[in-house]
């Protein structure tokens, strides 16, 4: 059963950039005490030039959508979010190529995105990091038959507070060493409000 | 055209990339030189089209070495050359900026391979982060 449309992907990058654009203080804040201070005004940015995009263009497949999304993301922000984001999409895109979004071929996807942002941040779990929260909705996929998406935001929510508690060893906040310890990693929370907006669009299979 | 290794310099801030360069420029006029700084919007950050358009530029068919400054101007060096699909272009990894696109210049100038202006920055690096 399709659990993603097109309707429904160009919809998920618009309750994105609702997130975005309503968290942009606090993605910064976050990001002040830990970063450079720019993911708010960049996350803001990167989403609302994908809006303005995929608005106005007609898509034929989700794959479409993701890999138009993953380009604009790319070109358009500034930081290490862009190439981050824009090849977890892209992955996205490639896996569904061709394919109708099912919650087995949506796990697929989903792992390939995991994948590109490994590969793309040299990056493991437990490192504070926004491949934390995709490991663990990955793994959540994996885990059952999805009954409710709500269940995804429990396990994105208590990932959250878990890199508050991690030495950061990763982007800019790993020349603070042990000062980062006690602020929630902010690529984490913008990945947060990702998921937030995916489970406002998805069906459930049944 | 040029029969030298050419070299691209990516940073975060334009007028570290201009410096950059700046400081080259009086000792070595004949390396194919360009600077991939700041985001489409100049402001502070990296653009992948920037490299992209940058690496066009100095690539006369003998390589291309990349050079960037903090973290994620790499990440958009990695794609910039997955985009391009270009085996002979470079990223000095874990290389210090400065010293490392200065010591490149010296030795393109020589007239060096890619290779071998790729093993000379061998010495120089740091430690990863």
């Amino acid at each position: 059963m399709t659990i993603l449309t097109v309707a429904q992907t160009k919809q998920w990058m618009e309750e994105i950039n609702k997130r975005m654009k309503e968290h942009k203080e606090q993605l910064t804040e976050l990001d002040q005490a830990i970063g450079d201070g720019d993911h708010g005004i960049n996350m803001a940015r990167g989403f609302s030039e994908v809006i303005n995009k995929i608005a106005d263009t007609e898509y034929d497949t989700v794959a479409d959508v993701l890999k138009s999304a993953a380009m604009t993301l790319t070109a358009k922000v500034g930081g290490a979010s862009g190439p981050l984001y824009g090849t977890a999409f892209l992955k996205m895109s490639m896996a569904l190529q061709n394919k109708d979004v099912n919650q087995q071929n949506f796990q697929a996807a989903m792992e390939a995105a995991l994948e590109g942002i490994k590969m793309r941040g040299k990056a493991e779990f437990g490192e504070k990091t926004m491949y934390d929260v995709w490991y663990q909705v990955t793994a959540f996929l994996k885990s059952e038959k999805v009954e409710d998406w709500q269940e995804m935001m429990e396990v994105c929510q208590a990932t959250l507070e878990d890199t508050r508690e991690m030495v950061a060893t990763k982007g800019r906040a790993s020349y603070l060493n042990e000062r980062s310890i006690g602020h929630i990693d902010p690529g984490s929370m913008s990945s947060f409000y990702i998921f937030e907006a995916l489970v406002a669009v998805l069906e459930v299979e049944e | 055209m040029s029969d030298k290794v050419g070299m691209v310099i990516i940073s975060h801030s334009v007028k570290i990339a201009n410096g950059v360069t700046d400081l080259i420029g009086q000792v070595i006029t004949d390396v194919p030189i360009e600077v991939a700084a700041g985001t489409d919007d100049e402001e502070i950050g990296t653009s992948v089209e920037k490299i992209m358009n940058a690496i066009k530029k100095v690539d006369h068919g003998n390589g291309v070495v990349l050079f960037y400054d903090l973290g994620s101007s790499k990440m958009n060096a990695e794609m910039a050359i997955e985009f391009l699909g270009k085996s002979d272009v470079k990223i000095a990894d874990h290389v210090p900026l400065v010293e490392g696109s200065y010591i490149a210049a010296v030795e393109a100038n020589m007239g060096k391979s890619l290779d071998e202006v790729i093993t000379a920055l061998e010495k120089l690096q740091l430690p990863g982060m």
